[in-house]
């Protein structure tokens, strides 16, 4: 059974659907990475299992359980771990403080739990009174990420962890994600950069215009000459 | 000496009772993202209900004013069900409307309630000042007022910076989305804000009664000044709220001291307009604040 | 019913007409505010004042107790009332438009105490809490109740011709970049659009209005004094009057004034009636009652009486907030 499911779904903000109809399967352990276009409806499809959406159709499933339209808070709490693509940290809150808000659901000692963050982040360990707001872009997602992480969730969703990045953060964020993967947590994460994400990925999906277009393992879409012709640069 | 006894004690006590108003002025434009018109008028319910229960009671206003701070903070809680609730998800610009609303339907009740002449916490009797070395004359009532503020606000810096709730404000503050986001009950935090923010501003409404009288209008009077130091502090940051209504209480009464020459620098009776011109002068040089805060 | 008492209910009528349309006036200045532009006007009362206080200095006859004796015709009065208004409001939007509105709600909240307390304090010009009496009332030489008539007709007349303008306005290009900039800021300015200077627009042209109803209220009192500024009043019962009539749509600002105003004037009548220590509480009672109409208007009848009618070919109706 997949972890995480979308069926069908549609969806949108306003009046408007920008989702008809998107299908998405996480498996247990898998990472799996979504891409397409700008404004294919990449961030939408997460903000749908999150419960931010008007939904107009299909179903969200959460291990068998039926989470579709469910409030974020509850969503949380059922161990969905979400960094969104902006707007993901708390910028007037220092670095531990952002950490601990990410554990707010926990009623128990969250303490450990920051230790083993610091130990993947080791640069949060050191600017852990700074405020996040000062820190740099890179810094700054590891604190979103490590935020998320702070309640051991069932599977995290990664709106673009590398947007905006120097290569050297980005190859350390891709590291980190294998890394956390590695450890047995699912991974959605969508991200521009297509070939890097579908090399480490075990499957793939291609959203276009709120609809699936293709999937695949990793490997083969980044073998397959029309998505190399869309988003690969040839 | 003249300068320490009338203008600067006095511009102390006023700042410390500003800067208690302004600081739920803040926390709940920074949490709930709207200018609370109404929040003079928690004040004013808090200074009558405590004038009430110094009538039955027959004690001292710091020994009611918890109870004041309570009720005040309950009272709170229910016009934020009845009347902002349902506004969560629209713009703020309707929250206004309807918080100026609710700012003369509070005023109304009170004035219904206990009528419109000016009333006294200890009506007749007159303080005589603690004199200090001779020539500096202190009232005991202000160094109570003066210690009380500074005892909310050394409460108040405890909870928004170890508490569980304090620190999910703070977050709150900075996203209302990724607060839901990250599983923080938005909800609880915005009652929390009610409760801190209606309770201190009982206390600042108290402290003013008792420090001159109590009149109906006294709210109204005290929301340009609150909002002044709010935006002179940075909208969203309770310390700068702390640092402004001092400033503009200082200003206010410091505004009539004879600087240059023997005549008052500016009229006593246009001290009410130095919030204004303070506020405005802000709102040229740095919008942010003095602790930048968010500028909308 | 004897003709007396006909005659009676026919001079409370044209007040009421009187009243209602120098509130319509004020109605339509603040939908021009905030119904079109969304701007966040809680100083309605102080302009009302600016706008009385110089109509009335510069028409009343020579006095002691006061700045002016200019004697000058009523049309020179209100239009110089208009004209101050107009400049002070433009220094208020210079200071505040780029900021969010709240801000501009607290600015106008602060003009107005400012004026509170000029009035209340520089007795030579304003003659302190006494007022500014003898205001000439235009049509004076006209017998009772002819010179009533006349200043109604002179009232709706000025509402009527705003109406048609201020309607024109709107579905004229400038209206419907004002709605644009309320709906959605960023696409106007990203359309190249200089969203300040609109926004002044709007600001002054709505606070003119509040001015020239000032300037009117003034002459027909025949005088005026601090009091004309008391905020709740004013200030308030606008802002009922248009959310209620319906904010966004010129009609239903007109109506809403007349009809806010012809309640607020009965019920004053029927508290009018109680025992003094009653009415005074009752007074109250209507202003608690009012507040509590205009949070039931909010929350159940967003739209109004007359909804503003979109013109969706510009702006895309993204459904307005329930
Ligand atoms: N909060 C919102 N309200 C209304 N429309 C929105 C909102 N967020 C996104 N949209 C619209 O939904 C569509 C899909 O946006 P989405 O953010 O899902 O795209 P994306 O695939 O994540 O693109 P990108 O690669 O740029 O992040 C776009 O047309 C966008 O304009
Ligand atoms: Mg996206």
């Amino acid at each position: 059974m997949p972890v995480l499911e979308l069926n069908n779904v549609s969806g949108g903000y306003g009046e408007v659907d920008i989702l008809h109809g998107v299908s998405l399967q996480i498996a247990r352990g898998e990472l799996v990475v979504v891409i397409g276009p700008n404004g294919a409806g990449k961030s939408t499809a997460m903000k749908a299992v999150f419960g931010l959406l008007r939904l107009s159709g299909g179903t969200i499933n959460l291990d068998g359980e039926d989470i579709t339209g469910m409030e974020p808070a509850q969503v949380v709490r059922k161990g969905v771990c979400y960094v969104p693509q902006t707007n993901n940290v708390f910028p007037t809150l220092s670095v531990e403080e952002n950490l601990e808000m990410g554990a707010y659901i926990r009623e128990d000692d969250f303490r450990p739990r920051l230790q083993e963050i610091y130990q993947i982040f080791p640069p949060l360990r050191e600017k852990r009174k700074q405020k996040v707001g000062f820190l740099s872009g890179g810094q700054r997602q590891m604190v979103a990420m490590g935020k998320a992480l702070m309640l051991e969730p069932r599977i995290l969703l990664l709106d673009e962890p590398t947007a905006g990045l120097s290569p050297i953060y980005r190859n350390q964020i891709f590291d980190i994600v294998k890394e956390i993967n590695d450890s047995g947590i699912p991974i959605l994460m969508v991200e521009q950069n297509a070939k890097q994400s579908l090399a480490v990925a075990d499957r793939g999906y291609v959203l276009v215009d709120g609809q699936n277009r293709t999937d695949g393992k990793g490997l083969d879409l980044l073998n397959d000459p029309e998505i190399a012709e869309m988003f690969l640069g040839g | 000496m003249d300068f320490i006894n009338f203008y600067f004690l006095p511009g102390i006590v006023l700042g410390s009772i500003y800067a208690l108003g302004a600081i739920g002025v803040s926390l709940v434009f920074g949490i709930l993202r709207f200018a609370n018109f109404s929040h003079g008028e928690l004040m004013l319910i808090g200074a009558y209900i405590t004038y009430s229960l110094l009538h039955f009671t027959g004690l001292h206003p710091l020994a009611v004013l918890p109870i004041a701070m309570i009720f005040t903070g309950v009272v709170a809680l229910g016009i934020d069900h009845v009347f902002y609730r349902p506004f969560r998800t629209s713009k703020a610009t309707i929250v206004i409307v309807a918080s100026f609303g609710v700012a003369l339907m509070a005023r109304s009740a009170v004035q219904i309630i206990w009528g419109v002449d000016p009333v006294s916490y200890s009506p007749g009797q007159i303080q005589k000042p603690i004199v200090l070395f001779d020539s500096l004359r202190i009232f005991s009532k202000h160094i109570w007022i003066v210690s009380c503020a500074i005892v909310l606000m050394l409460t108040i810096h405890v909870i928004l910076t170890y508490t569980k709730t304090g620190k999910a404000m703070r977050a709150m503050s900075d996203s209302t989305e990724l607060a839901r986001l990250t599983g923080i009950e938005t909800e609880k935090i915005v009652r929390a804000t009610w409760l801190l923010g209606a309770a201190l501003a009982a206390s600042a409404g108290v402290f003013l009664a008792w420090d001159t009288h109590l009149h109906t209008m006294m709210g109204f009077y005290m929301l340009l000044p609150m909002f002044a130091a709010a935006i002179l502090g940075g909208i969203g940051q309770p310390y700068g709220a702390m640092v402004g209504g001092l400033v503009i209480g200082l200003a206010e009464e410091l505004s009539s001291y004879p600087w240059i020459g023997g005549e008052p620098l500016l009229p006593p009776a246009y001290k009410g307009g130095v919030a204004f011109a303070v506020m405005v002068m802000m709102l040229i040089w740095r919008p942010s604040g003095l602790f930048r805060g968010r500028v909308f | 019913m004897d003709s007396s008492q006909a005659y009676g209910y026919f001079l409370y009528f044209v007040s009421l007409m009187t009243m209602g349309g120098i509130y319509a006036i004020m109605s339509l200045g603040l939908n021009i505010q905030w119904g079109f532009t969304g701007l966040f006007n809680v100083g309605i009362a102080g302009f009302f004042a600016i706008g009385a206080y110089v109509a009335a200095l510069l028409t009343t006859a020579e006095s002691a107790y006061h700045l002016g004796g200019f004697g000058l015709p009523v049309a020179v009065g209100l239009i110089a009332a208009m004209a101050v208004t107009g400049v002070i409001s433009w220094l208020v939007g210079l200071l505040c438009i780029r900021l969010r509105s709240d801000y501009l709600a607290i600015a106008t909240i602060g003009i107005g105490e400012i004026f509170r307390l000029i009035l209340k304090n520089e007795i030579w010009a304003t003659n302190g809490a006494r007022g500014i009496s003898k205001i000439p009332l235009p049509f004076e030489t006209l017998a009772e109740p002819w010179n009533k008539i006349c200043f109604m007709l002179l009232v709706l007349g000025i509402v009527t011709l705003l109406y048609f303008m201020i309607e024109r306005a709107r579905l004229a290009p400038w209206g419907r970049l004002m709605t644009a900039i309320r709906e959605n800021e960023h696409s106007a300015r990203a359309a190249g659009k200089n969203v300040e200077r609109f926004r002044i627009e709007a600001f002054i042209f709505g606070s003119v209005l509040m001015g020239l109803a000032g300037g009117l209220t003034a002459h027909y009192m025949k005088f005026i004094g601090p009091g004309a500024t008391e905020p709740l009043t004013t200030t308030f019962l606008v802002w009922v009057m248009l959310i209620a009539g319906g904010s966004g749509n010129n009609r239903g600002a007109i109506l809403g004034a007349f009809l806010m105003w012809a309640i607020w004037s009965f019920s004053e009548v029927l508290t009018g009636r109680l025992p003094p220590e009653l009415a005074i509480k009752a007074a109250y009672f209507r202003i608690f009652l009012i507040g509590l109409l205009l949070q039931v208007v909010l929350q159940r009848y967003a739209g109004g009486i007359l909804p503003e009618r979109r013109l969706a070919s510009v702006i895309p109706d993204h459904g307005t907030s329930k």
